[in-house]
């Protein structure tokens, strides 16, 4: 067996394969949660062929004894149950020599970008074994060949099974059983190293980028949502629609973007806290009345999870090229705010926290996810849980005569009175205007109402939650997003003791906090930026908007391939050395 | 929720102290006073009241009330509507703009706003033209109408509003012409009375841009037949009609859009048992 440190280093990377149907996201997703009930991390990604429905599909689990935020280097275990468009997945199936493969279709030639590498190989006949008992599925079968190879427990496997199947009933539930047998029976058989022991029975979650997204609204108090499909959004529609229900909310599907955004400004507007979740074309849609909002200090929630674009572009896959129209996408001069998560778990954090944002500036904040948090499941430690004290200011008990919704405060943020209270009416107004609404095209009130809306988000005090900062080396790595997680794996590799190097992942992207950058990169001599954007767009807003040093380095290329640890970890060696 | 009392509130209560943008002898002034009136009637007092607005000179309607108003982005003042009526349905919420924000930049919205059947009244001021950006055509402005952006009329059908939104579903279809305020004070009671989405278009002529609709006047008459429930009947009137027709053109019993709001039963913490693995 590796040395417990090796093999954290390298986690155990399964991948399943097989074509529309064969079930390998049912086993997959078993096989995690069978991981994640035996005290492991674990993260699972998945990737589809073109079709909507059917067509060949690759489910990848990592697992490891620590947080897994990427996936790993190479695949370890590979079981296929055919090898029917294999050769889409080019670029994503990372095979070596070490690497076992187990083909459940006897007498197929694995393709060349498998076979090429010189793998292990084994043949189970997944055929055969299901022939034999009736009613057993191969892609069971294959859950226990990969579960048992992996030693983890049969029963929690087979509770699992049955926890799926108990709606189907007992019939189902013992052939559901029997499958996982024979697969267990046939794993005794390979020449496999099982992960080394786990630290047992610790409470862990599994949770999606985007169902953790949706939850941290909620834990911040969103009730109202309004929306349009977009892949990789949907998800968190489609996790808080029955729950908002639940809790005495709302989610409406609004029949576009222009409508959705303006449906849950007329929301806040109300009174509620609320939401929209969109990607980078329904972004754009928004971005006009994202601007009212800005003019008429209407706080809500935007969460764009970034997929590769411009355009319809890469839907299924992630990039992190929705920066500039995050935050320079609004006309005139609009002072909103702009966040992103560094992992899974942190979009429940960043979520929460964004309505916190939004809530106490009476401002937009846009939050940008990406596919590749939104989609893939991950084990991970259960999240603490949070309060933010501040919430939104209301004008209770205005008086007529002098309340005065805009009024230039100290803060720049003015109680803000709810229809339905008397003596505050007020007209919200996207046309520039007084202190008390009126519409004005002065100098006066347009200077006055500019720098109330710019203060109010400037001189938040933000805290310590505008970053993340890890080592304290000498060589700063600045990163934001889903690429902080490669970036802390590499490190992990060439600096385990953060010695050489340090890094900063920007949780607050806008507004800039440059003296706060400026401190963590106290005693930084070089510093390296690293991103997953063709043109650069983190790069050119630090330089634009922090104190950059002259000659800080670049690593930014675009989607759709994720970062790898080993791609990382090469580029910080040539950098270092 | 009704909470129509005895209440001594007047039109002057529901009017703000802003003087109106419009041009003098505009339609939209006659509007104003007919809706303010109508609010009146309701007996809901101002600040239970939300007018929305999106662009144009219409559009500026909201400030001129002493309700809660949004005056947002053109073309959207629907979407916002049905968001906060949606979230508050306590609240009398009224949508109100002209017929370029409604039908054109906003259709879309309309469409779905007439589908969704939301408890809205929609009050359309027709112009039949954009005045705020002095002059061009709009979706109701007759084909041959000679302007600098269209030189020689833009030869397009004019849209028809009312028979449209029968078709998506609205549930209260009204026409009213803005020199009679009385009874389009009634027609706009009316509309607000009616559950679901009503919709009203108020005839209300630009005399800057369209002088020659001041004999709106002289072409508008009451509707000859009775208001109908038969929304097939309706639609077939309103497309055969002169376009001048007033009154309730069409009154249905579609139920309104409107998910009920359960007391929470959970807290997102209830939520937390779906993450075990």
């Amino acid at each position: 067996m590796k040395e417990i440190s090796e093999f954290q280093r390298k986690a155990c990377t399964i991948a399943m394969l097989g074509s529309g149907g064969a079930g390998v996201m049912t086993a997959a997703e078993i096989l995690l949660r069978a991981a994640g009930r035996a005290g492991y991390y674990g993260l699972m990604t998945k990737s589809f062929g073109p079709q909507i429905r059917g067509g060949e599909a690759a489910a990848f689990v990592t697992l490891s004894t620590a947080p897994v935020d990427i996936q790993g280097d190479q695949v370890d275990l590979l079981f296929a149950m055919d090898w029917q468009n294999t050769e889409r997945f080019a670029g994503e199936l990372h095979i070596s020599s070490d690497t076992l493969v187990i083909s459940g279709l006897p007498g197929a030639e694995p393709p060349a970008i498998v076979a090429g590498h010189q793998p292990t190989l084994v043949e189970v006949n997944l055929k055969a074994m299901t022939r034999s008992h009736k009613g057993t599925r191969p892609n069971m079968v294959a859950l226990g060949v990969v579960a048992g190879a992996l030693g983890l427990a049969q029963e929690t496997v087979n509770d699992l099974v049955n926890e799926r199947l108990t709606a189907k009933g007992e019939d189902a539930m013992a052939h559901g059983t029997a499958a996982i047998e024979l697969g267990y029976g046939e794993a005794e058989d390979l020449d496999f190293d099982p992960l080394p022991a786990s630290d047992g029975d610790t409470p862990r979650w599994i949770i999606s980028g985007n169902q953790a997204a949706g939850y941290g609204a909620m834990r911040g108090g969103v009730r109202f949502a309004a929306a349009y499909p977009i892949t990789p959004a949907t998800e968190i529609l489609e996790w808080l629609a029955p729950r908002l229900q639940k809790a005495g909310g709302l989610l409406v599907q609004a029949e576009d973007e222009l409508a959705s955004i303006n449906m849950i400004i007329g929301g806040a507007f109300g009174g509620a806290a609320v939401l929209t979740a969109t990607s980078g074309p329904g972004l754009a849609l928004m971005s006009e009345s994202i601007g009212l909002a800005v003019a008429a200090e209407i706080p809500l929630l935007v969460i764009d999870v970034m997929r590769g674009g411009p355009s319809t572009g890469i839907p299924t896959k992630s990039e992190q090229s929705d920066l500039n129209i995050a935050v320079y996408g609004l006309h005139g001069d609009a002072p909103h705010v702009v966040t992103a998560p560094n992992s899974i778990p942190d979009c429940l954090f960043t979520a929460q926290w964004s309505t916190h944002l939004a809530e106490s500036m009476q401002v937009p904040v846009i939050m940008l996810s990406d596919q590749s948090f939104g989609q893939a499941l991950g084990i991970v430690d259960r999240p603490a849980e949070l309060a933010f004290a501040t919430r939104r200011q209301v004008a209770t008990t205005p008086a007529a005569a002098d309340y005065q919704r805009y009024a230039a405060t100290l803060s720049g943020v003015s109680p803000m009175a709810i229809p339905g209270t008397p003596g505050g009416q007020y007209i919200a107004d996207g046309l520039e205007h007084t202190e008390t609404g009126t519409p004005s095209s002065g100098v006066a009130d347009h200077n006055k109402q500019l720098e109330k809306r710019l203060t109010k988000v400037v001189d938040f005090d933000y805290g310590n939650h505008w970053a993340e900062i890890e080592g304290s080396g000498p060589a700063a790595i600045i990163t934001w997003g889903s690429t902080t997680g490669p970036v802390r794996q590499a490190m992990q590799r060439i600096d385990p003791h953060g010695e050489r190097l340090r890094l900063i992942s920007l949780r607050l992207i806008s507004p800039a906090q440059p003296d706060r950058l400026a401190k963590a990169l106290a005693g930084c001599g070089r510093i390296m930026v690293i991103e997953q954007s063709q043109m650069a767009q983190f790069f050119g807003h630090l330089k634009a908007q922090f104190d950059l040093p002259i000659h800080a380095d670049l690593y930014a290329r675009p989607g759709p391939q994720p970062f790898r640890a080993d791609e990382i970890a090469a580029k910080l060696e040539d950098w270092l050395s | 929720m009704s909470t129509e009392t005895a209440c001594p509130l007047t039109a002057r209560d529901y009017k703000s102290e802003l003087k109106p943008v419009w041009c003098p002898g505009c339609g939209d002034f006659s509007v104003l006073m007919a809706i303010t009136k109508a609010l009146a009637e309701t007996g809901r007092r101002p600040e239970e009241i939300a007018v929305i607005s999106g662009i144009g000179c219409s559009s500026r309607l909201p400030a001129y009330t002493n309700c809660y108003g949004f005056h947002g982005v053109h073309g959207r003042a629907l979407p916002l509507a049905a968001g906060l009526k949606l979230s508050r349905p306590d609240l009398l919420v009224i949508a109100a703009g002209g017929d370029g924000d409604g039908y054109s930049i906003g259709g879309n919205h309309f469409l779905h706003a007439c589908r969704r059947n939301v408890d809205l009244t929609y009050i359309v001021m027709d112009n039949q033209v954009y005045g705020m950006t002095k002059g061009q055509p709009s979706p109701t402005t007759p084909p041959e109408w000679d302007s600098a952006l269209a030189p020689g009329g833009t030869g397009l059908r004019p849209f028809h509003p009312l028979v449209i939104a029968l078709a998506a579903g609205a549930n209260f279809v009204a026409r009213s012409f803005s020199g009679d305020p009385a009874n389009t004070a009634q027609l706009v009671l009316e509309a607000i009375r009616h559950p679901g989405f009503s919709l009203i278009e108020i005839l209300s002529p630009c005399v800057t841009f369209r002088p020659e609709d001041r004999n709106w006047a002289k072409r508008v008459h009451p509707a000859a037949v009775d208001e109908t429930q038969d929304r097939a009947r309706a639609a077939r009137r309103v497309l055969t009609d002169d376009g001048f027709n007033t009154g309730i053109l069409f009154r249905g019993d579609r139920p309104p859009y409107q998910p009920p709001y359960n007391p929470a039963e959970a807290g997102p913490v209830d939520f937390e048992v779906e993450f075990r693995p």
